[in-house]
C-alpha cells in the first residue's frame, strides 16, 4: 500500500488467465460497437453496486470476479464500491492515434478519497508497441485535465508492456495518455472506474502493519528506521526537484493517515512542525 | 532563403539554466527538414547545454510565490524554458 501511496500505480502481471484473456478480446469487442446503440451489450449504469456489474455469463464479469481482482479492489476502495464507468480502447495497427498527456475527469477536491482506475491489457504488449503511456508519482499533484497536455516526455515516464492478462492498478489521478501503435496487431485495453463508498482505512491486509507503521518522529537527518513506510515515502522519482520531494512526502504522509486512521502519522517531521506552529499561534 | 522556427520546451528540475533536464517537448516548424533531436531522452542535460547547441533562450518561468492554502502542494512542472532557433528551409 505504500508503494501504491507513493507510485500511484500497482502492477499485477499476467493476472487474469488466458482463457478470460481470449473470452474478453471478444466481449470488449461487441460493447465497443454496441456501447451506444439502442439494442445490444451496454456497460452497467454509473453508481451500480460493483457486485451487480457485468453478471453471468460475462468474461468482463469472470476478470472482475476473479479473487486476486477482487481482493485488490477490496484493499483499495473496498467491494462495496460502485461502477463509475468503464471503456473499452482501441487502436488498430499502424494507427497514429497519440493522445496528449492527461488525467481523466476534474480536478480533485481536497480530501483524501480516491478512486481506482484498473488498466486491464488481454493481450500480449511488447516493447516499442506503444502502449499506455504513464508517470509515476504524478497522481497526487492537482493540475487540469488538459494543462499537462505539452509535456511530451518526462523523465522516468512509463510506457507499458507487457504479458497478456496484466492489470494496471491507478489511482485517478494518474498522468496518462495512449500511445500510436506501430505494431502488426489491434490493440486492446479495458478501462474501469471504481468509486468507494466508505472510508478506505485499513481495508487491505494489515498484518505488517505495526511493525512497518514507523512512529511521526522518524526523520531522515535523526532517527530513521531503514524498514519502514516512511521509508517508501522518502523514494524520490527522478523528475522531482527537492521542494516537490518534499512535498510529495507531505502529500503521501496526508493520504496515509486518511488510509490508516492515524492522525498524527509523519515522515521526516514535516506536517508535525507546521502544526506545531499553528499551535503555537492559536494559543498566543 | 525562407527560415521556420523549431521550438524547445525544457523543464527542469531547478530554476536555473544549469539545473537538470526532468521533461521536454519538440515543436518542429520545418516538418522534418530541420535537425531532429532524440526522443527518448532528454535532448540536452541542462539549459545551458542547449544554448551551446545554438538554441536561444525565449522565456524563463517566472518565480511566483505560492498562494495560500497551495504551500505543499504540487501542480505543474515549475521551470519551463522555452527555446528557439531558426532554420532555413
Amino acid at each position: 500500500m505504500a508503494a501504491f501511496v507513493t507510485d500511484g500505480y500497482l502492477r499485477f502481471d499476467a493476472l487474469v488467465p488466458d482463457q478470460i484473456n481470449r473470452a474478453v478480446l471478444d466481449e470488449i469487442a461487441t460493447l465497443k460497437d454496441e456501447r451506444w446503440l439502442p439494442e445490444g451489450m451496454h456497460p452497467p449504469d454509473t453508481g451500480t453496486p460493483l457486485a451487480d456489474c457485468y453478471p453471468e455469463p460475462s468474461a468482463i464479469g469472470a476478470y472482475l470476479r476473479l479473487p486476486e481482482v477482487q481482493g485488490i479492489i477490496e484493499a483499495l476502495v473496498g467491494l462495496d464500491a460502485t461502477f463509475d464507468h468503464d471503456f473499452t480502447h482501441h487502436l488498430p495497427a499502424g494507427s497514429e492515434y497519440l493522445q496528449d498527456l492527461h488525467v481523466d475527469a476534474v480536478v480533485d477536491s481536497l480530501d483524501p478519497a480516491f478512486d481506482i482506475q484498473l488498466f486491464y491489457f488481454p493481450h500480449d504488449v511488447t516493447a516499442g508497441e506503444g502502449g499506455t503511456r504513464f508517470v509515476p508519482g504524478s497522481h497526487l499533484r492537482r493540475v487540469l485535465s488538459g494543462g499537462i497536455g505539452r509535456y511530451q516526455h518526462i523523465v522516468g515516464e512509463q510506457q507499458f508492456c507487457g504479458e497478456a492478462g496484466t492489470v494496471l492498478v491507478f489511482h485517478h489521478g494518474m498522468w496518462h495518455a495512449g500511445q500510436p501503435n506501430p505494431g502488426a496487431a489491434d490493440r486492446w485495453m479495458h478501462k474501469v472506474r471504481l468509486n468507494p463508498t466508505r472510508p478506505q482505512v485499513r481495508r487491505w491486509n494489515t498484518s505488517d502493519l505495526e511493525a512497518l507503521h514507523n512512529r511521526p518522529t522518524d526523520h531522515v537527518f535523526a532517527t530513521m528506521e531503514s524498514d519502514s513506510v516512511a521509508h517508501v515515502f522518502r523514494t524520490n522519482h527522478p523528475w522531482h526537484g527537492v521542494t516537490e520531494s518534499r512535498n510529495e512526502q507531505i502529500q503521501r504522509a496526508r493520504l496515509w493517515r486518511y488510509l490508516t486512521g492515524d492522525d498524527g502519522y509523519d515522515v521526516d517531521h514535516y506536517l508535525s512542525r507546521l502544526e506545531g506552529h499553528e499551535r503555537v499561534a492559536g494559543d498566543a | 532563403m525562407p527560415e521556420r522556427q523549431q521550438v524547445l520546451y525544457l523543464w527542469a528540475n531547478g530554476s536555473g539554466l544549469a539545473a537538470g533536464v526532468v521533461g521536454w517537448a519538440f515543436h518542429d516548424g520545418t516538418e522534418g527538414q530541420g535537425p531532429d533531436l532524440p526522443d527518448d531522452e532528454p535532448p540536452y542535460p541542462t539549459g545551458d547545454a542547449a544554448l551551446c547547441d545554438g538554441w536561444c533562450l525565449l522565456q524563463s518561468a517566472p518565480l511566483v510565490a505560492p498562494a495560500p492554502g497551495a504551500e505543499h502542494t504540487n501542480s505543474y512542472l515549475d521551470y519551463e524554458f522555452v527555446f528557439e532557433r531558426r532554420v532555413a528551409v
